[in-house]
């Protein structure tokens, strides 16, 4: 067998990937993972690390606690320490309408398994003084937490070179060919890579990936707005955010706190993300200023976007693609992070002919006849 | 918001001459700067506040830029920092009252240039300041860097600081200079470019040599060490041509203050973050944006003069902010093709002459590999996160190959500086690891420029008055 020929070929080394080649290795097969840049540089080294169950789709929830558990036992099976810590996790309401929302949004997740339960404001308030006393209404779950996002590819780095993944970084692929071993992936300046199966892992590139063999898709990129404080005292513990979602708040060991909430900035799939839009990012600390009142007193330190991709239905699309031979595609997923270590593990089940604990989630009813395309 | 045909995001003598220009040439034109007076940091007026002696020795050159950016119609906000810029253009500054921003067809950076240190270990310790931040200490407010101080690094600076510590009072150790002697002589062309500069430097080399200051040519600091209260033993040692630390002999000094520096670095935030292109000059303080002969960068619309362009001093800056300002008018369309040629033509050869001048020093100014190379692995590269050498060495036997994901696996540059003081040198120690400095690349620019403070942004608003985006799916 050659040295560039695999029995399975991971396109796209984000977290998804990442998983699902780290898995393939684990189950014996002979895998690649290959990326044009360097290993989570893009989406799954840049988002918020949150692992939460306030802001995942309710029809996600059970992956996202499997995916949550995950990312806190990473020590046992990443071998790494990722910063993934538990904590508790709050979704405030201000007004009479968040309230309703957040009533109506806690009882569709706890109807899918999330312990989400609301509090009076007296109650948030003991668990995390900080919050502001204004509040109306609070929803708590005591599974939540965060991961240090920034050390991702660090961890997965070193896991997928001991399980014996062929890393290649920084090889950019412009096609792929279907032979009778499987696929030919054509890389910019280099040698093809050959493989009987292959996984297109490429977030919001999967459009373009998808296009390569022929199926249509819409991939929507969003551009998430990402804020980072100067280290400050300790003024908060858990992970905070509103009910509408448009929040989330979270204070690291370090002093430094990270605010998200999904504002968008600009930036598309080709040049990435590009510049935040001022207006948002004062919207957004506004939000968090509101939400804990002590933050006032630190610095915004940097602020950076994040590229996340959705589908038509919102829904994650994961598995086999409709036509092909052993042709995989995982990507889209809400809170994809926070369940990547799960999904991708399901895939890798998948691919290796055992049946997955969970459904996938079906690529074919989002494919279009190619006249479609604009 | 207000808008304006271009906005100048810097004071110094790049913007105010590129302003004082592009006005003269009708456009309209907004200066932005953080300072309260123009001047930027070689003209940088001494605080208002201060009053006597301190304002009569200001520079003339600068007392004459203020006198004329005065007199213009030339909208100034001063004491606002800039923090972002967008594309088409707006720019957002954070000034005395809060957020403001304006928008404009062009934008020129004139953000000058920023001190870089090669690391020793010590070199954070409260009793070092570098030669840039010494120079502003001793022109504009009258402050002696300590009592007996050393004088440590490469470049001009290194005359500028220890005559004005003799100047105002103070007592040099001795001058610890990178250079030899004959690489100052190698420049006496350049030099003579500039014969009223050059006779000063003899001039200020004759003072030194009346007040008993050694000079230590092919030197660097080894290490500073902490030997009593507001003392430090400075360890000083030979180097090769590369900055490479030779055997022996060393010596050591007893001060309570060492100014060290080697050499300037572009300030390049706005075009990072507008995602120009970089060339890497080595000669001239590592990355800059490439620009054609008419100032004009790789983004259309967005011009760069001044050190943000490459160091070249700020005589070059000066007549390059000029040639700019009219560029720029050209571009725009106020001024007629035949008149910018007659016009350009003079400008052009006078910016050849300055440049010519401060390409020289900057050259002396140039990071030595070798310097690097030696960087014991204990030593903190990244202050503001305490990053060492050794660590950056794990993270790169751990599959780190550009700066970018180095930031992002040990913290390096993430700190309030933005990298803006580690950046070329943690660029400089990973090609020693391996790789050119093109594969290593620039931290990616980030706004805000400068860290801002959060409720000031925030401003004060009731919480129905905030402007949310619709919510996100269930």
């Amino acid at each position: 067998m050659s040295e560039l020929t695999f029995d399975s070929a991971v396109i796209g080394a984000g977290v998804m990937g990442a998983n699902v080649a780290l898995w393939l290795a684990r189950g014996g097969m002979r895998t690649t993972l290959i990326d044009r840049g360097e290993i989570c540089r893009e989406a799954s080294g840049v988002n918020a690390g949150t692992l939460t169950l306030h802001m995942t789709r309710a029809a996600l929830i059970p992956y996202a606690m499997k995916g949550r558990a995950l990312w806190l036992s990473s020590q046992a099976w990443l071998g790494a320490d990722v910063g993934a810590r538990s904590a508790s996790g709050f979704s405030l309401a201000f007004t009479e309408a968040e309230e309703e929302m957040l009533v109506k949004r806690a009882e569709a997740r706890s109807a899918m398994g999330a312990p989400i339960r609301i509090v009076t404001p007296a109650e948030a308030r003991a668990i995390e003084p900080g919050i502001n006393p204004t509040i109306r209404a609070a929803a708590f779950c005591a599974l939540d937490g965060h991961v240090t996002a920034y050390l991702t590819g660090r961890g997965y780095r070193a896991a997928l070179l001991q399980a014996g993944v062929a890393l290649h970084e920084g090889h950019g692929v412009e096609g792929i060919g279907v032979s009778d071993a499987g696929y030919v992936i054509r890389r910019c300046g280099a040698a093809p890579i050959h493989a009987r199966r292959i996984v297109l892992a490429g977030g919001v590139w999967l459009e373009t990936m998808l296009a390569w063999l022929g199926q249509h898709v819409s991939v929507r990129c969003l551009i998430n707005q990402l804020i980072v404080t100067e280290r400050m005292r300790p003024v908060m513990r858990s992970v905070v955010g509103i009910a509408n979602g448009l929040l989330s708040l979270k204070q690291f060991e370090n002093g430094t706190v990270l605010i998200g909430g999904g504002w968008q900035g600009k930036g598309d799939p080709i040049r990435g993300g590009i510049e935040p839009i001022p207006d948002n990012l004062i919207g957004n600390i506004q939000l968090a200023r509101h939400a804990i009142p002590a933050l006032g007193e630190t610095r915004v330190l940097r602020i950076w976007l994040g590229l996340e991709s959705e589908t038509e239905d919102a829904m994650p699309m994961v598995g086999p693609l409709p036509g092909l031979t052993e042709a995989y595609v995982i990507g889209c997923v809400h809170s994809g992070y926070t369940s990547a270590p799960y999904i991708g593990r399901l895939l890798a089940e998948r691919i290796l002919g055992r049946e997955p604990e969970q459904p996938l989630f079906d690529p074919a009813r989002l494919m279009k006849p190619r006249q479609e395309q604009a | 918001m207000s808008a304006a045909d271009l906005i100048i995001v810097g004071g110094g003598p790049a913007g105010v001459e590129a302003a004082l220009e592009a006005e003269a040439h009708g456009l309209s034109v907004i200066l932005m700067d953080e300072a309260p007076q123009a001047g930027g940091q070689v003209y940088r007026a001494p605080p208002r506040a201060f009053s006597g002696a301190i304002q009569r020795q200001a520079d003339p050159i600068g007392v004459r830029l203020r006198d004329r950016l005065s007199a213009s119609r030339v909208q100034q906000f001063f004491d606002h920092t800039v923090w972002s810029v967008s594309p088409g253009f707006r720019v957002d500054a954070l000034g005395p009252k809060g957020p403001v921003s304006y928008e404009a067809r062009a934008v020129l950076a004139a953000s000058g240039a920023q001190e870089r240190v090669v690391p020793f270990p010590g070199w954070t310790r409260p009793e070092i300041v570098g030669l840039a931040g010494a120079t502003i200490m001793l022109k504009s407010q009258g402050i002696l860097p300590g009592r007996l101080t050393l004088v440590a690094g490469q470049g001009p600076l290194l005359l500028i600081v220890a005559i004005g510590i003799l100047k105002a009072g103070g007592r040099v150790a001795a001058i610890v200079d990178l250079a030899s002697r004959a690489e100052w002589l190698a420049d006496w062309p350049a030099l003579a470019s500039r014969p009223d500069l050059a006779v000063r430097g003899l001039a200020w080399r004759a003072k030194l040599a009346r007040a008993g200051v050694p000079i230590l040519y092919r030197h660097a600091i080894r290490q500073v060490e902490k030997v009593g209260a507001r003392r430090v033993s400075v360890t000083v040692g030979p180097v090769a041509a590369n900055g490479m630390p030779l055997a022996a002999p060393l010596r050591g000094f007893e001060v309570d203050a060492v100014a060290v520096g080697n050499g300037l670095t572009a300030s390049t935030d706005i075009t990072r973050l507008l995602r120009a292109e970089h060339h890497f000059e080595p000669l001239r303080g590592g990355w800059a944006p490439k620009l054609d002969a008419y100032y004009r960068s790789s983004v259309s619309g967005l011009y760069v003069a001044g050190d943000g362009a490459g160091i070249a001093g700020a005589a070059a800056a000066a007549c390059d902010g000029r040639l700019a300002g009219l560029c720029i008018a050209h571009d725009l369309g106020t001024v007629a093709e035949a008149e910018f040629r007659r016009a350009a033509a003079p400008l052009r050869r006078d910016a050849a002459r300055a440049r010519r001048f401060g390409t020289a020093m900057a050259k002396l100014m140039a990071l030595r590999q070798g310097q690097v190379q030696a960087i014991p692995p204990e030593t903190v590269l990244c202050r503001c996160e305490d990053i060492t050498r050794a660590e950056l060495t794990r993270a790169v036997g751990d599959g780190a190959r550009s700066l970018n994901q180095l930031k992002a696996w040990t913290r390096c540059g993430m700190g309030p500086c933005q990298g803006r003081i580690c950046g070329d040198v943690v660029g400089a120690v990973l090609v020693v690891e391996g790789g050119t400095r093109e594969d290593v690349g620039q931290f990616t620019g980030r706004t805000p420029f400068r860290p801002l403070p959060l409720d000031q942004l925030a401003g004060d608003l009731a919480y129905a008055d905030l402007k949310l985006p619709p919510p996100a799916p269930l």
